[in-house]
């Protein structure tokens, strides 16, 4: 087990950077996750921490020693890939015991590491087939057996379970995390998909164009995001943003009425609310209404997602799962004062909380 | 669907189809026959004597096996054939190992120059073999290799077709792979050996059997290179039944019977690869 740094770490192709010098210190046994848009650079800082990527600039340090120069066998982190990277032409338990290839340890020992890893992942029974006779999840167990079998003092995981279905994905995220538990190890986890990371994640890095944007645990995240794109990125449905402005302590919101007390700054702004803050009410309470038409719901059971159409744009608002508006109807929404999030409208970033 | 359309619309395909297939037919048939037709007036001649050579009834008067007891007693005919046979192999093994660690280099390492290189071994497969030749003779004089086994094999010991082949098999090999076996602590080499060739076994078999067959049947160097003839190969040892004393016909004929056996068994046990080969080499050349 070790603690991860990376002080100032830059990766160029050519003359482009991809990755603009970001610093970060992911402690022994944290799960961190990154978490940005395609392109964002957090799968090549993934595979530069792995060593799969030359490091162009910056220092990156595992247990304590400076790891820039080393091979990915010298560092001893394992890696678990977007497509499983299982060998076709072994079995489970040669898969699984490559992981092993270059130790040295006696064969019996091997095969008991093996079995052990096998029976902790529920493939015992499977440790004789191929990769070609298993389910999507049985591959990915069979992927993380490999990378836990040689007890690295990290596991990266780059989108391990992007080739999922929903279902398997929503099983696999709660296995890593309880494995996470069970062995202790730090897990640096990559993936573009918000719920995996606020569901697995000790701290969330967040990253956009090639720098970090926000670390924090997932409801810190979720409660302070520092700039539009974490706001938008983190929660599922998206955050709502309207478009506003301050001026001598008056919030005005466009389509919306404000009475929530006064606010301090001036200018454009960009009003933020979650769409579990903005709720369909009957009447308009203290802090942000607003009445609309429904342009269309998503019953799921539980709650109803609301799009109403506010001042030129559509909002997301929730309603209690039975409640089903009809579209076309109007209804007004209402979010608590203390809900909004404001936001500059040239910088993106955060001015505070009304 | 009523059976009334159904026997209609079979009819309309029936009516579309009938004038091409038949002229495909016709062709394959024509074709088929033209290729079939000397393998079986060689198997034909081996079984008759001297004297019936030019009797040219398909099926002798009066076939016998003598033929075949006169080769295959005669040590020279197994000497050719174990020649062949030995030197098929090795280009063979020597291909598929040296066309597919510069193929996977070619198609999995960025290095300076790459594209480079590459286009200079597709290069060579512009250049005819008769213009190698004297090349490959002044070479092989020079290093003291004319009539040596090494003399006959060399020009063929990796060849640009086969790189050119692998290298286009492993860019179809996902990164993944070599990169979980290279943070599993594999050295380069035996991630090639380990994970990246069985990766690619049909292109690897394809390769083989080409290139078997193309060198068992190999006839203008090793004849050029070799001098003695315990060295020759079986199909230059059998065109020298044609220049001693007469042409003996069924000889020539009974040995060539015998020299297509392998590549029957070849074509035989592997046929699913042959064809699977043609196509690859179809499409990814």
């Amino acid at each position: 087990m070790a603690k991860i740094e990376l002080q100032g770490l830059v990766k160029e192709y050519g003359r482009t950077r991809v990755v603009h010098g970001i610093d970060l210190a992911i402690e022994d046994g944290e799960f961190v996750v990154f978490v940005g848009p395609s392109g964002c650079g957090k799968s090549t800082t993934l595979r530069m921490i792995a060593g799969l990527e030359d490091i162009s600039g910056g220092t990156l340090i595992i247990g304590g020693e400076v790891v820039n120069q080393r091979e990915p066998k010298q560092r001893n982190i394992a890696m678990v890939f977007q497509n499983y990277a299982i060998y076709p032409h072994m079995t489970v338990g040669q898969n699984i015991g490559f992981g092993l290839y270059t130790s040295k340890l006696p064969k019996a020992e091997k095969r008991k590491r093996i079995e052990e890893t096998g029976k902790i992942l529920g493939l015992e029974a499977l440790l004789d087939r191929r990769p070609a006779a298993l389910s999507g999840g049985q591959r990915q167990r069979v992927a993380i057996g490999r990378a836990m079998v040689r007890d690295p003092v990290a596991f990266l995981f780059d989108e391990p379970l992007s080739n999922l279905d929903a279902q398997l994905r929503g099983q696999m995220r709660i296995e890593i995390k309880r494995l996470h538990q069970r062995l202790g190890t730090t897990v640096v986890y990559v993936t573009h998909d918000q719920i995996e990371a606020m569901t697995m994640a000790d701290r969330i890095v967040v990253m956009k164009d090639g720098h970090i944007l926000q670390v924090g645990t997932p409801s810190d995240l979720y409660e302070n995001p520092v700039d539009m794109f974490t706001a938008r990125f983190i929660g599922s449905p998206s955050m709502n943003l309207l478009p506003g402005s301050m001026a001598s302590g008056k919030l005005t919101v466009e389509g919306a009425t404000w009475s929530g007390g006064t606010v301090s700054g001036t200018g454009e702004v960009r009003v933020g609310v979650r769409p579990h803050d903005l709720e369909v009410a009957e009447t308009a309470g203290s802090g942000l209404s607003a009445t609309g038409p429904v342009v269309a719901v998503e019953p799921l059971g539980a709650e109803t997602l609301v799009h109403v159409e506010v001042g030129g744009e559509t909002v997301i608002a929730t309603a209690p799962g039975r409640v089903v508006p009809p579209i076309g109807s109007s209804v007004t929404v209402a979010a608590p004062t203390g809900s909004l999030h404001l936001f500059d409208v040239a910088t993106e970033k955060a001015l505070g909380r009304a | 669907m009523t059976a009334a359309t159904v026997s209609s619309e079979l009819a309309a395909n029936g009516r579309n189809i009938r004038p091409g297939r038949v002229i495909t037919w016709t062709l394959l048939l024509i074709g088929g026959l033209i290729m079939v037709t000397p393998l079986l007036y060689m198997f034909s001649t081996s079984l008759k004597t001297a004297g019936q050579v030019y009797d040219l009834r398909l099926i002798p008067a009066a076939p016998t096996l003598d033929n075949y007891i006169r080769v295959v007693s005669d040590g020279r005919f197994l000497r050719w054939f174990l020649n062949s046979t030995f030197v098929a192999l090795a280009v063979t093994v020597s291909n598929v190992f040296f066309d597919s660690l510069v193929g996977y280099t070619l198609a999995k390492f960025e290095f300076r120059g790459r594209y480079f290189v590459f286009l200079a071994i597709l290069s060579t497969l512009m250049i005819p073999t008769e213009m190698l030749v004297i090349p490959w003779y002044l070479m092989s004089s020079q290093l003291g290799w004319i009539d040596s086994y090494w003399g006959i094999m060399f020009p063929g010991m990796m060849t640009a077709f086969g790189t050119f082949l692998m290298k286009q098999f492993f860019e179809g090999v996902p990164n993944d792979f070599l990169e979980a076996a290279r943070v599993d602590g594999l050295n380069e080499f035996t991630i090639w050996w380990k994970i990246a060739m069985p990766m690619v076994t049909p292109a690897i078999s394809a390769l083989a059997i080409f290139t078997f067959l193309g060198n068992w049947t190999a006839f203008f160097w090793p004849l050029i290179v070799t001098t003695s003839r315990e060295l020759y190969t079986l199909p230059v040892g059998l065109s020298s039944f044609a220049v001693e004393q007469s042409i003996q016909w069924e000889m020539i004929m009974t040995g060539a019977a015998l020299a297509t056996i392998p590549t029957l068994l070849v074509f035989l046990l592997l046929q699913r690869y042959i064809v699977r080969g043609v196509m690859l080499a179809g499409l990814k050349g």
